[in-house]
């Protein structure tokens, strides 16, 4: 085939292998990226998609295998060459640089040189702006950034050093609904220019959405491949080898009110909480569905005494905890999950067996090693955690790491407030997860958690708060509601 | 003697503070790439030493400030050797080549303690020297004077002006997203961490060829790099607020004189050590324009935006840590 203009290029990836010690990340995979089409990669998380992006994205060199574009072998050893032959990526943790401003990070590795470019560079970044409806403003810090503007920032950067292929690596993780219209709408609008956009993702909606063509990825080999229109459960039994049980978890919720707020305005997150009353019962699951920083975090930051509430009251167990602090919490029996595993949930730098020895109860003045590391191995085998207890937890993948937090879960709590406990999680572990709380729950605990997954949220829970604004605006069961009704009240229409 | 001449003391700011400027100025520089250089005491005596001695022996003042900045820049690139090629930490390393320098320079130097040698007169410059006031505080002083003054301007334009300054500060920010984008960061670490040796070390020549001319042990520039380091993160990182916080400091050094005068009952050592409480006071006013509430409020307003991003800073988010690129 012959190019039509500079943005049309096929993209062959032949027989990629990536080893990584004993590890085969990629064995043998075959590719075919046409101009003008959205290619969904699909596969649960460790199928081998990142690695294979990252080869293709030129920041890790492949053990075996061939790159052609048009035809051509071509061979690169960084991501700047790479770019340079039209090829980019979007990372899941974005490389930028969040202390510069939009139009700095814009301009980095574009300009070089004594000489002021900055006014050349806003005209372009304008103008690119304006032709993706997006809104971006060149003098804003990239750390006020939400993680979607910082994707559009990096796409318009992609495109202005003349990306053919643009790679995106789950790209809707931690976007609101909003802003993942807008970046789909600017994928299909390069894809129609005839560039080539890869999309990776766990996720089935997306690639529904999204892709026209689709390769799976098990194991580090294609174990399939589907043109629209999609069918789920043919991609789920290539994802997976045979399609996941998605029935409904049910809990028997008892009368009895464990947690109660009262009219509780806290500050904190995008948006606080303003005027929030609500009650869960023994043994209820309540699932927090909203944009994400939509109140929360913080209402599960107050119930858990993280946060000083500025309104209202709170009653634990009927009593009442409102001036109390996170240790009081705790002893009430009130446990809470972070969502940033290792800022607020594990200590970096300390192994598995440290954490163990760090909650022994004992009082003795000396670490009893031998019941640290016994308790270290029990974890790892009954959460299936892989890792050794001497790994320090940030080599962990983040799905162990969330393992091994809910290993560290105190064994019968009252109240587990959760926040987004499955994020980043492949379904299969989704499950786990669930099947692991929903034990909690049998024992009579109450399980309050947010999720920026709906179809998570409608699994899990018995009751669904929608949050907007820092506002509960709905509040269901959640057998009398479906995804549709929670997609618009997330987006303030009740 | 309770006489104040306002010209006078604000020349002598000037002229004081210009060693402490260039040294602050040059590790600006260095941090905002990612490398910390802590050898920066030793680095300053080990290079006034040689300045001085140079100048002694070949009789140029020009061979001088040349050795002196020679020998900064070349202590600089060993920190940054050891750091980036090595992958040793930059810390220890600076520690311990501060305690080198200064001991080295003391046995080199000894035979040169207290000799009489060549030093750097003021150089007034014409016409401009005639301005009333103005005249007299900026433009009477030496060469190294004027060209403290001319750096901070040069240093930020290059800084925040120039796409070389963009790549420096990019390197400091997130090597390996530079690395990305086609840079090579540790080549620009070591250049700037070099360019900021060459300040260092001219900052050293400069105490012993003109503001405390002669060589001895102690100098007198001793604890000089230890003020510039903290000067550094007082600064924000920042050129002109770092250019700032080394008036205030030579700005207070100097009161401490006058003040030991006013008030004879006050110990001395209170004055000496007040510039440093002072600072810290300071810091934390300015540090108020960093909320994140302010700067969103700012965006729409250009001239507040363009104060704030002239006296905020925060700490590059690389420094001193060991890259993997």
């Amino acid at each position: 085939m012959i190019s039509q203009g500079a943005r049309h290029v096929v993209l062959e990836l032949q027989d990629i292998h990536r080893y990584f010690g004993t590890v085969q990340a990629n064995r043998g995979i075959d590719l075919t990226v046409k101009p003008g089409r959205i290619h969904g990669i699909l596969g649960e998380n460790g199928a081998g998609k990142s690695t294979l992006m990252k080869i293709l994205a030129g920041y890790l060199p492949m053990t075996r295998g061939r790159i052609l574009l048009d035809g051509t072998e071509v061979r690169y050893a960084s991501p700047n060459e790479a770019s340079s032959l039209g090829i980019g990526m979007l990372y899941q943790d974005p490389m930028d640089f969040p202390m510069l401003s939009v139009i700095e990070n814009f301009m980095i590795g574009q300009v070089s040189g004594v000489a002021s470019a900055g006014e050349t560079y806003r005209r372009k970044f304008s103008e690119l702006v304006q032709e993706f409806d997006f809104t971006l403003r060149p003098d804003t810090p990239v750390h006020l950034l939400t993680i979607g503007e910082r994707q559009q920032l990096e796409i318009l950067r992609l495109l202005s050093i003349g990306a053919r292929v643009l790679i995106l690596d789950e790209p809707t993780t931690g976007i609101s609904t909003t802003q993942k219209e807008i970046l789909f709408s600017a994928l299909k609008k390069l894809a129609a220019e005839g560039r080539s956009v890869i999309l990776v993702s766990h996720k089935l909606e997306d690639v529904d959405a999204l892709c026209d063509t689709v390769t799976v990825l098990q194991d580090g080999r294609v174990s399939g491949a589907m043109d629209q229109p999609f069918d789920s459960t043919t991609l789920l039994s290539m994802m997976f080898g045979a399609p996941p049980e998605s029935s409904r978890h049910i809990h028997r919720p008892t009368s009895q009110t464990i947690l109660r707020l009262d009219n509780v305005s806290a500050a904190g997150g995008r948006t606080g909480l303003s005027g929030c009353s609500i009650q869960v019962r023994r043994g209820e699951v309540v699932g927090l569905a909203g944009l994400e920083g939509s109140g929360q975090g913080v209402l599960l930051r107050v119930a858990a005494g993280l946060l000083r509430p500025r309104k209202g009251t709170i009653h634990l167990d009927n009593h009442n905890m409102t001036h109390q602090g996170y240790h009081a919490y705790r002893k009430a029996g009130a446990a809470f999950l972070p969502a940033s595993r290792l800022e607020e949930g594990l200590i970096r730098g300390l192994t598995i067996t440290e954490h163990c020895a760090l909650q022994q109860q004992g009082r003795s003045f000396l670490v009893d090693w031998h019941e640290a590391h016994a308790g270290a191995r029990k974890k790892i085998a009954g959460f299936q955690v892989m890792g050794s207890p001497g790994s320090v937890v940030e080599s962990l993948s983040g799905g162990n790491q969330q393992r091994l937090l809910l290993a560290f879960l105190p064994e019968r709590p009252r109240l587990l407030l959760l926040e987004n406990p499955t994020r980043g999680l492949d379904l299969e572990s989704v499950h786990w997860v669930w099947n692991h709380l929903d034990a909690y729950c049998e024992q009579g605990t109450s399980i309050v958690f947010s999720s920026s997954e709906l179809d998570e949220i409608l699994l899990a829970a018995d009751r669904v708060l929608v949050f907007f604004e820092g506002r509960i605006i709905k509040d269901v069961l959640a057998s009398r509601t479906n995804v549709m009704e929670l997609g618009r009240a997330l987006a303030g229409r009740v | 003697m309770g006489e104040i001449n306002i010209s006078i003391l604000l020349a002598s700011v000037i002229a004081g503070a210009a060693p402490i400027l260039l040294a602050t100025l040059g590790e600006t520089v260095t941090e905002k790439s990612g490398i910390i250089n802590l050898s920066l005491d030793g680095s300053i005596i080990l290079s006034a030493m040689a300045g001085f001695v140079i100048a002694l022996k070949t009789g140029s003042v020009v061979a001088g400030f040349l050795a002196g900045a020679m020998i900064g820049g070349l202590v600089a690139a060993t920190v940054a050797f050891f750091s980036i090629s090595l992958k040793q930490s930059q810390v220890a390393v600076g520690f311990v080549l501060t305690l080198m320098a200064r001991d080295l320079a003391y046995f080199i130097g000894s035979p040169y303690s207290r000799v009489q040698g060549p030093q750097v007169g003021p150089s007034p410059i014409p016409f401009l020297e005639g301005i009333p006031y103005l005249g007299e505080i900026i433009f009477r002083h030496s060469i190294p004077v004027y060209l403290s003054l001319v750096m901070i301007g040069l240093v930020w334009w290059y800084l925040y002006r120039t796409p070389y300054g963009l790549r420096l500060r990019s390197v400091g920010e997130h090597p390996e997203a530079s690395y990305a984008r086609g840079i090579n960061p540790k080549r620009v670490q070591m250049l700037y961490a070099v360019c900021g040796g060459l300040l260092v070390g001219l900052a050293g020549a400069t105490f012993s060829l003109c503001i405390k001319p002669g060589w001895g042990q102690p100098q007198g520039a001793e604890g000089t790099g230890w003020i510039a380091l903290a000067l550094v993160i007082f600064g924000g990182w920042n050129p002109l607020r770092a250019a700032l916080g080394a008036y205030l400091f030579a700005f207070l050094q100097v009161m401490s004189i006058y003040f030991q005068g006013w008030v004879p009952s006050v110990p001395a050592q209170v004055f000496q050590v007040a510039p440093f409480p002072l600072m810290i006071l300071i810091l934390v006013i300015i540090s108020f324009a960093q909320k994140e509430s302010i700067l969103r409020w700012s965006e729409d307003r250009p001239i507040v935006r363009a104060l704030l991003k002239t006296f905020t800073g925060t700490a590059p988010r690389a420094l001193g840590r060991q890259q993997n690129t």
